[in-house]
Formats: structure tokens, sequence, C-alpha cells
């Protein structure tokens, strides 16, 4: 048994750990663009709440992480563009690179690195104090980038999150007339208009009717055209309507850990861990 | 619809009410009591300003708020009463408006360090300091004044004095620097800061932690979170804890007794070693008061009273508005 | 494909926290700071600028110049946010130096006089300028507990049923009450001294004790009202009407269900209001002027009183007098210190 040096890949026997098939199914080059999780651990003070877990998101994917209430999902995914670090206790281990660039290494600018890899939250939660058009182009004042047509943007960004036609003629209305999934779609334009590779999505619905849920699945879906998307969810049929690849999570107790990953099909009709099949079942959770 | 023949019959409501049985009634009307004690209280103090005063306005007019003396009569008729408050209530607005010009930067900074840069333990440290320092009663803020500030306060004055000597409100006629509505507003403002602070920071932290999270998620940097957020959603607390901050100040005291030399005179230059404040008028003069030069004193003490309530509504509503439409 | 196996719940790697600074980056801004601190003194040195002041207004100007060369390299975004942290960090410690000041020289000032004498003794038989271990000050400790503790005594109540009644019973006078309370609490301190010494103090035609309490009772009612109805407003609507689906009365519900919850919050409203009356000197010098012994009658005279015995040895201001009043303020903001510390140590629990 050897223990694993830092940077070196995590190939694992045990099965129930199926990185392997992920991998090997949709990104043959050595050379990988997009996300990739390596053997990721995270703490809150002593209290060890993610446990070894290595992922790979590759472009033009969306990929569900499911599982239980407090199985780690959201640490992971906040660990993924650097948000784990504003809690005051906060520690991790492991590496996350993007495009095979370390995002945690010393010289890099933590803020550059969520201007790449967005983030969409639970609840919608458009800028109070800004109009529609204003919180679009509210990440372009942010990170001071040098834009010179607003106009397009906001129309690009909109259209692209699924709203364009219900507001264009009420870009100066306050983000709060909308409604809940107007809001949550008007949240996804704004990630957008800074361009990002990547987008995060925390439970983006579960504060949403079905049928603006529907909206933003297939704006989702229209997304990962472009883009990678990683989302979680607690809804899995949510997951399997959504996501080409799905991550199962779970914990026991102790710090929550990957069971398995694999393309949402398998994952869902011939998932090679009992307790994936158990889960996806509806048997817990 | 058409065709469909629609018949409104709109049912007669029934009526719903809460029926409070004895126990009920008994304990509501202990607590309405309780209640309306302290209105009658508080609210005598409010009507016996009123009408004390009233007689005050009365034989005064206008001039008891415009003019500038305060002669007690030496009841023969030699001597004629005159009282009026005019430099008072200046200087009580001249000070109050230095303490809160000097303390609202100061606050602000404050409270955004605490909340955004203050390490995690000093934070704890600095947030239990500040709610003690909050309640450090006046009187030691004049001490202190007297003892420690006042060295720093007339070197800056002799400072300004010389270098921006070119502005009115900065001149001064005779080069004494000490007692000034400057070093008392100074004063007034380490003493309001606390205060302003702990307000401010209380509604900085309550800004949801997603809209900042959302900041940094969109690449922006501390402080585009700050000035894209946190500000705008704390701006009516900002300005609830600058009225509250500015009434303290213009109610303020012992230590404006402290610091300040009472002359009755209009003045408005800051360095001046002259001044006025109506609350120290009140505990200056009470003392030797006449009955009706103690109706003055109410007079002055309804007027301020007034002002500081006018501090108080505005902040209120403010607020008030502010909460409303988010 | 080689396989390396790896234990998963056995070989925990070390925590680590990548974004903080690394010792070095740590070690270079220190010495920044040490540095510009260091330019700061030789300017001040030879320019023979004056003080404290002088000093921390150099190093400003020197710190500023630091992260104006720093700055060069940064883009707009970060070249912002440092001068932006710069500025925060120099109002902040503007706004925290007097106050920090104030608990520094209280203690060192008020040390001088911290005797057992001070807490047992009077000043009948001591003029304010004798030795420290003469006199104390005893009568003033006594005589501020005890208006105090009768004001508190006056207000508690009337205080909760306001609260009660804003937030439970909410009659047809909830309006008038709030907007009472509202404003009653803007009172300049002097003017509720005022109108005391216009009515009870000349109606009994003296000073005294009770006078002083009520004073301080007026100016107590309305901060605890307030907090009182805020804290009460805390408990949510569910907690009522899950005790109204029991059957209960309207009664039983407000004082088994809503009062015991906030019990904690309630003594903490009381101790806060006890914090904010004890240093009031102003409506003191009006009601219950100062003694110089020990005064237990609460309507027999002249009671002395904390604030006002330092007020008073301030106006004399000799050298021992003055120590005394640092004394004096020394003991005063120990109490305060103390209801601080029981009310976090009481409201702690539902706090935070």
């Amino acid at each position: 048994m050897k223990t694993l040096k830092q940077g070196e890949i995590a190939m694992v026997e045990n099965p129930q750990i199926n990185v392997v098939t992920m991998v090997e199914a949709h990104s043959p080059q050595s050379n990988f663009r997009g996300l990739e999780a390596k053997n990721i651990h995270a703490w809150f003070g002593k209290h060890h709440v993610l446990s070894d877990v290595s992922l790979r998101f590759p472009e033009r994917t969306v990929t569900g992480l499911i599982g239980p209430s407090g199985c780690g999902k959201s640490t992971f995914i906040r660990l993924l563009n650097r948000m784990h670090e504003f809690i005051p206790s906060a520690a991790m281990a492991g590496q996350v690179l993007k495009d095979g660039e370390d995002i945690y290494a010393p010289e890099i600018d933590a803020a550059t690195v969520r201007l790449k890899i967005g983030m969409v939250f639970q609840k919608p939660n458009p800028f109070p104090a800004m109009n529609i058009r204003e919180n679009v182009l509210s990440g372009i004042k942010l990170a001071h980038l040098k834009v010179a047509d607003h106009d397009s943007i906001v129309e690009n960004c909109l259209t692209r999150a699924g709203l364009w036609k219900e507001v264009k003629d009420r870009l100066n209305a306050t983000g709060g007339s909308l409604s809940g999934g107007q809001q949550q779609r008007l949240c996804i334009a704004r990630s957008l208009a800074v361009e990002p590779n990547v987008l995060l999505m925390d439970e983006p619905c579960s504060a949403l009717d079905p049928g603006s849920t529907l909206r933003i699945e297939e704006t989702i879906k229209e997304l990962a055209e472009k883009i990678a998307v990683v989302i979680v969810t607690h809804n899995m049929q949510q997951a399997a309507r959504v996501s080409d690849f799905c991550a199962f999570f779970l914990t026991d107790g102790g710090p929550g850990y990957l069971v398995e990953a694999a393309p949402t099909k398998i994952l869902f009709t011939n998932p090679s861990d009992v307790r994936t099949a158990d889960y996806v079942q509806g048997k817990f959770g | 619809m058409d065709g469909v023949a629609k018949t409104e019959i709109i049912p007669v409501p029934r009526e719903l009410a809460v029926v409070y049985n004895r126990a009920d009634r008994i304990f509501r009307r202990i607590v309405t009591s309780g209640a309306l004690t302290s209105l009658i209280l508080l609210g005598l103090i409010g009507m016996f300003l009123f009408v004390k005063s009233a007689q005050i306005f009365n034989d005064r007019g206008i001039s008891f708020i415009t003019g500038s003396n305060w002669t007690a009569g030496s009841g023969d008729g030699v001597i004629i009463d005159d009282f009026s408050i005019g430099p008072m209530l200046t200087g009580t607005i001249l000070v109050a408006v230095i303490a809160l010009i000097i303390a609202m930067p100061l606050a602000i900074g404050g409270a955004l360090y605490l909340e955004f840069y203050a390490p995690f333990r000093i934070r704890k440290i600095l947030n239990a300091l500040l709610d003690l320092a909050a309640a450090i009663p006046s009187l030691i803020f004049g001490l202190w004044g007297l003892a420690v500030f006042t060295s720093f306060g007339e070197r800056w004055s002799v400072l300004l004095n010389s270098r921006f000597g070119w502005i009115p409100f900065i001149k001064v006629q005779n080069e004494v620097f000490g007692r000034s509505p400057f070093i008392a507003g100074c004063v007034l403002a380490s003493l309001i800061v606390p205060i302003i602070t702990s307000v401010t920071r209380e509604v900085f932290s309550r800004t949801p932690r997603d809209l900042i999270d959302t900041c940094y998620a969109l690449g922006g940097s501390r402080w585009g979170a700050i000035r894209t957020v946190v500000l705008p959603f704390g701006r009516s607390g900002i300005i609830g804890g600058a009225m509250l901050g500015l009434g303290r100040a213009l109610g303020e005291t012992v230590a404006v007794y402290l610091l300040l030399n009472i002359v009755f005179r209009y003045n408005f230059r800051i360095l001046e070693s002259e001044g006025g404040n109506i609350a120290s008028l009140i505990a200056t003069k009470f003392g030797e008061a006449t009955e009706y030069e103690l109706k003055a004193l109410v007079a002055a003490g309804f007027v301020l009273f007034i002002l500081t309530l006018a501090v108080n509504m505005l902040a209120a509503t403010i607020v008030q508005k502010s909460t409303v439409r988010k | 494909m080689s396989a390396v196996v790896i234990e998963t719940n056995t070989a925990v790697p070390v925590p680590t926290t990548p974004w903080k600074q690394t010792r070095r980056k740590q070690i270079v801004s220190a010495s920044t700071v040490a540095l510009s601190a260091l330019i700061a003194v030789v300017i001040v040195l030879i320019t023979g600028f004056a003080g404290v002041d002088g000093w921390a207004f150099t190093f400003l100007i020197v710190s500023l110049l630091v992260t104006a060369v720093r700055a060069l390299k940064a883009d707009a975004k970060v070249r912002k946010e440092m001068f932006v942290t710069v500025a925060i960090f120099a109002t902040a410690a503007l706004a925290f130096t007097p106050w920090m000041s104030i608990f520094a020289s209280v203690v060192m000032k008020g040390a001088r006089g911290f005797r057992p004498n001070f807490f047992v003794g009077d000043m009948r038989t001591t003029i304010p300028d004798d030795e420290l271990n003469l006199g104390g000050a005893g009568h003033a400790i006594v005589g501020s507990l005890m208006m105090v503790l009768n004001a508190t005594i006056i207000t508690l109540p009337l205080g909760i049923l306001s609260g009660v009644y804003l937030t439970e019973v909410r009659g047809r006078l909830t309006f008038l009450v709030r907007f009472v309370v509202q404003s009653m609490s803007g009172v300049p301190s002097i003017v509720a001294g005022l109108f005391i010494y216009t009515t009870f103090v000349n109606y009994t035609n003296s000073f005294s004790g009770l006078a002083g309490s009520f004073a301080l009772a007026i100016l107590m009612l309305p901060t605890v009202a307030r907090t009182a109805e805020e804290v009460l407003k805390l408990v949510p609507d569910d907690l009522r009407s899950a005790s109204y689906a029991l059957g209960a009365r309207q009664w039983r519900t407000s004082l088994m269900v809503v009062l015991p919850t906030v019990r904690s919050g309630l003594t903490t409203a009381a101790i806060l209001g006890v914090a904010r009356v004890i240093g009031e000197t102003a409506p003191l010098l009006l009601t219950s002027l100062s003694s110089n012994s020990f005064v237990f009658n609460p309507l027999g005279g002249p009671v002395g009183s904390l604030p006002t015995y330092v007020f008073g040895l301030l106006q004399i201001g000799t050298e021992n007098s003055t120590n005394r009043a640092w004394t004096g303020a020394l003991v005063l903001m120990l109490l305060v210190l103390a209801l601080f510390t029981t009310a976090r140590f009481i409201g702690g629990k539902d706090r935070r």
C-alpha cells in the first residue's frame, strides 16, 4: 500500500469510486480541458467534512451532484471556485485543476479564479439596489472588466438565460419585481456576463415552483453547449433530466465521500454500488 | 365565456370575532393599565414641558429663539428679565454637527474594519470592547477630554488656524484655543463613534451572506462587495446610526459643560474659545434661578427636546422608508 | 494503467489553507509596515513634527506612498482594493484610538486612588485635596446603587407591561404607546432632571435620592420598554399559534409560553437599561445633588452618587481631587463592565 503524493493522480482499484469510467469514456486526451478535482478533503476547524473526492468536469457537459443533506456536496462545489475559504476556520487538502492549472497555487488570484468559475446560489438573489440591466452588468463592474458594448452583453446574457423576451421592455425595473424563477434566471444571466468557463449551481431550483424549474433546466442544457455546468441537486428526477454525468455523495456520520460517479444513464439504471441503487430508487435520503 | 350565464351570489360574510373569557380580560386589563401608566408618566413630561414653555413663548415670542441675552431681572424692576437662547441653540447644533461630521467616516470605517477586515480573533475582542465603549458614561469622556485630549486639540487648532485661517469658519479672533466648539465637537465625536459604529456594524452583519458571496463569485474584490452590496444594504442603518449619534450629541450635558466656554454671543468660528449648548445652560443656571427663569429654562429644555425629537422622528421615517422599499 | 491503492479512511492528508498568506509574504508585509513606521519616526525627529499625532499623520502619509509604489504593478481593481484597505485601516485606527485611550487613562490614573478606603470611607471629614488614603467614595457608590435600584424597581414592571401590551395585547392604544415611548427615548437627560426638579424637588422642597431615582426612571423607561418590545417581537408567531392550537387562553399563552421564552432577553434588557443610566450625571445634578456622607433615607435630603462625586471633584481641580475623580471614573467603568459581563453571560444563551 502506497500513500499518495501531492499531484499524483489517484486511480483506484476499488470500483466503488468510479473515476476511471468517467475519465476514460469522455476525456481520452491526457491534456485535460475543464475542471478537475483531485483527492479533495475539506475541514471546518477540526471537523472533517469531506474526504478524498476526485472528479472531472469536462467542457460542454452537465454534471449533477446528488446525495442526502450534509454529505458535503455544497462544501465540495464551494471548494471548486475558492468560496470555501471565506469560512474562518476552513481548511482543505488536494488539488483543483482548471485546464491543468492548480487554482489553489500561491501565485493564483482567487478573484480571477472566481471570474472564470461562476456560481449561482440556492435562493435567487438579484442585487436589491440595482435594476435588471445593472444586475446583469454588475459582474463586469465588480471585476473591472473593460467592455465596450454593454447593450449587446445585456441582450446576449439575458437571451442565453432565457429571460430576454420577458424583460426586454423593462430593463430598468428592479430585480425584485420579477418572479422567483425569473429572478433566478437573472442571476444566471448575471453570472454569464463575465464569461465563465464553468458554472457551479448550488441547488438552483430548490426555492422555485415546477414550471420555473423546467425553464431553468432548459437554460442549463443550452448553457452546456458552451461551458461546463456543475449542479448540486436534491431532486433526483432533475439530475436525471438535466445532467450528462452524475456523482453520488454519502456520509456515514463522518466526513462525506464520493460513492460513485458515472454517466447519468448508467448511474440511474445500472449503478455499481448497492447504496447508489437504493438512493436513486428513493429507499433513503 | 360566452353563453354561460354567470350568477353572482356573494354570500353575506359571517362575523368572526375573538372572544376573551374573564381571565383573559383581567390579564388584558392589567397589561393595559401598565402600559397606560407608562404612557401617562411619559406623556406628562411632554405635556408639562409644553405647558410651562407656552407661557414663555407667549411672553417672549420668537425673540426667545433668536435673541442672545440671558439676564435675570433684579426683581424691583430696575433690571428686567430677558431670556433668550439664540447662541445656545446655534451652538448646540454647531457642536453636534462638528461631532457628526468627524464621527461618520470614522464609524463607517471602523464598522467595515470590524466586519470585513479584522482577523477573526481580533474582531471578537474588539466587538466586546466596542459594546463597552458605547456604554462609557459621557462624564468619563468629559474627564478624558479635559485631561488628555485638550492638549492635542489645542495643537491641532493652532495648526488649522495658521494653515487654513483663510477659511472664515476656521479663523479666530483671539488666539486662545481651549474650550472651543472644535474641541468639544471632537470629544463628542469620540463619544458617539462607538454608538454609531455598533449600530452600523450590526446592520452590516445582517447583509445576506449569499449576496456578498455572489459578488465574490463574480470576481469582485472585498471593496467591490462592500460597495455593491453592503453599503446600499446598510444605508438605512447608517442613517439611523448617524441620527442616533446626532441625538446624543445634541442632548449631551456634562461633557460639553466641561469642555466648552459658554458665552452668550453668536459664534460660528469653530476654533474660537466660546460657544453654547442648551443642556449646559440648564445645568449652569438652574441653581440660582428665579421662578420665572426656571420656566425659561424649561422652555429651553422644550426647544432641545423638540430638536432631538425631530431628529429621532426623521431617523425613524428614513429607516422605515428604506426598509419598506426592499 | 498503473493502479495505486490508497486507503481512503486511514491516510487522511494534513489540512492546508493555501489561501492564507504564506509566512514569507506575511514577513514581507509586516516589515513593510514596520519600515513605514520607522521612516515616520525619522521624519518626525527631523522635521520637528510633534508627538503621537504627528507621528500617526506621517505614518499615514508614508503608508499611502508605499501603497502607491506597490500599486504601480497591480491592475485597476487590485489598486483600488489596496488604497481602500489603507483608508479603512486608518479610519478604524482613528475610530478606536479615543476609547482605547480612555480605557488606558482611566485604569492608569484611577489606580492611584484605588484603595480599600475608597470603597468604605466618605468625605465627611476629608477635604478633596487630602492624601488619597483618607476619605473615600463609599457614600457615593451606595447612593448610586440605591438610586439605580429604585429606578429599576419603578421601571422594570412598567417597561415589560408596555412591551407585552405592544406585542401581545395589541389594544387600541398601541400606536399612541409606541409613539410616546419612541419620542420620550429622545428626551435629553438634563430635561428629565429639570422636570423632576421643577415638580418633585420643588414640591418636597428638598433634593433627595428618590428624586434622583425618578429622573433615572424617566430615562430608563423608554429604553426598557423598547428593548422589551424588540425582544418579544423575536418570539416567533408559530409559538403563539401552537399554544392557541393546544387550547390555551391568551393570558396563559403570554405568561407561560411567550414570557418564559424571552426571560433572559428581558433580564439583559434590564441590565442594559441600568448600564445606560448608572453614569448619568446631568439629571442627578438637578435632583439628588451630592453629599459628603452616607445617606440611606431616599427622602432624607441630598444623596451622593458616583457621577456627581466625580463631577464635583473635577470642578475643584486640585491634584488629589482630580486623582479621586479618576478613581471614581474607574469604579464607574468597572460597574458598567460588571453589568455588561453579566448581561453577556445571561444573554449569551440565546444571543450568540
